[in-house]
């Protein structure tokens, strides 16, 4: 991908027009732009690979955990009814901290704090499939961000990063997901950017990742600097991401080449 | 942990044609891939698939390096008796993970 993407920059600064923002009966979920095989392969829950994850996920939600030995099934029960809608509406404000938390933070902070467990890795394995399976309970649910004016300036601080110019390419998100959403990129589409099946298995990667790992390889691609897993401009980036989609479907494990 | 989806039909009329179909998450590291410190990861592959049809085989496919991760395969077989089809992945180091499903076959 690497490779592709210097040549798709300069087409892109050069036939580059500002269309802006998506209008609301504009926007599609970044599975309408793949493959008949690649789509069959996420709507079979049988051949999508992200089930492993969830699958992985159920187990560990039910296993006795750290050094309070419980595990997340002790204190929230069945995750079908106690998970289920919760990822819609993340990233959500936390008093603890005082500022926005994304699912995966959320889902740690109990794993350190509840369950008196070690921090889990960010794009580690443990904290991706229990992502994973708690997003899982969303999936068919509209995107929902809350109604909480402490996550605007988060959403704010989002969209500002998500127009600005950056990397050596010199191009914002919004230069490819509003302005060129229609266009392919190498054999790509390039998609809204619409954060709705998240964390997806991906083919490229051969496993499942958060919407930070992907959006970390777009920042890897304009020859960015990447921000940190967990940083508060990845969650800003969510959260606006979430509020630009509000209303459409949960997806979860989405399937992306 | 096994982490591995598999997938019959619940019933069946005897001598039907049935899809199998199997999924288990595996790195297939193919052994020609080097860490970020220049240091080969060494493969670890799954080398062989089986399903067991009441205890005989009734499918079975050798993997190789070219394989991609988490591994699917499909394929299918005669229904015949009610029972448990098994399915076994044996691994490079001859560590075997296994998962079942029953048929009920009329
Ligand atoms: C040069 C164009 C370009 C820029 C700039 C860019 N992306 Fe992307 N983005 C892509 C392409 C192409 C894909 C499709 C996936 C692929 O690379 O195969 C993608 C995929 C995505 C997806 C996944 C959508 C889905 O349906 O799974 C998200 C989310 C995303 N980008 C967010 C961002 C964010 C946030 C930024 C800014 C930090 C950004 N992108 C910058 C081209 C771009
Ligand atoms: C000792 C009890 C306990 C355990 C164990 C526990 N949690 Fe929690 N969890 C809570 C409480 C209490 C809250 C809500 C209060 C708060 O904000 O801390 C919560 C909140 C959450 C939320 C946010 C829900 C929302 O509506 O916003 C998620 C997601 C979550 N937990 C996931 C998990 C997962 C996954 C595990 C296992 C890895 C787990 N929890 C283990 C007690 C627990």
């Amino acid at each position: 991908m690497r490779a592709r993407w210097p040549a798709l920059g300069l087409a892109l600064l050069a036939g580059g027009v500002a269309a802006g923002e998506i209008g609301p009966s504009e926007r599609r979920s970044g599975r309408d732009f793949m493959s008949a095989e690649t789509r069959a392969m996420q709507a079979d829950d049988n051949s999508n690979p992200g089930m492993l994850w969830v699958l992985q996920g159920e187990q560990l939600w039910s296993d006795p955990a750290g050094s309070k030995n419980l595990s997340c099934a002790s204190c929230h029960g069945e995750a079908t009814e106690s998970m289920k809608g919760v990822a819609a509406r993340y990233p959500a404000f936390d008093d603890a901290s005082g500022k926005p938390i994304d699912l995966a933070g959320r889902i740690a902070r109990c794993r350190t704090e509840r369950q008196g467990a070690e921090i889990p890795a960010r794009e580690g394995d443990e904290l991706v499939a229990l992502t994973t399976y708690v997003a899982h309970q969303s999936r068919g649910l509209p995107v929902a961000p809350p109604a909480d004016e402490r996550l605007a300036p988060a959403r704010a601080e989002g969209r500002r990063l998500f127009e600005t110019r950056m990397g050596q390419l010199d191009l914002a998100c919004a230069s490819c997901h509003d302005d060129n959403w229609q266009g392919r990129l190498g054999g790509s589409a390039v998609t809204q950017a619409h954060p709705t099946g998240y964390p997806i298995y991906r083919l490229e990667w051969q496993a499942v990742g958060s919407l930070q790992r992907r959006m970390r390889g777009c920042m890897v691609g304009v020859r960015a600097e990447p921000f940190a897993y967990g940083s508060d401009a990845y969650v800003a980036l969510e959260a606006y991401l979430m509020s630009r989609a509000a209303g459409m479907a949960m997806e979860t494990p989405g399937v992306r080449p | 942990m096994t982490r591995a989806l598999v997938n019959v039909p619940k019933t069946a009329k005897r001598g039907d044609v049935i899809d199998v179909r199997a999924m288990i998450a595996h790195p297939m590291e193919t052994g020609y891939r080097m860490g970020p410190n220049g240091v080969p990861i060494p493969r670890d592959i799954i080398t062989r698939f089986e399903c067991l049809y009441d205890g005989e085989i009734v499918f079975a496919a050798e993997f190789f390096p070219a394989m991609s991760a988490n591994p699917f395969i499909s394929f299918s077989t005669v229904a015949t008796a009610s029972g448990t089809l098994t399915f076994r992945w044996t691994d490079d180091a001859g560590k075997v993970e296994t998962a079942t499903a029953e048929i009920a076959v009329s």
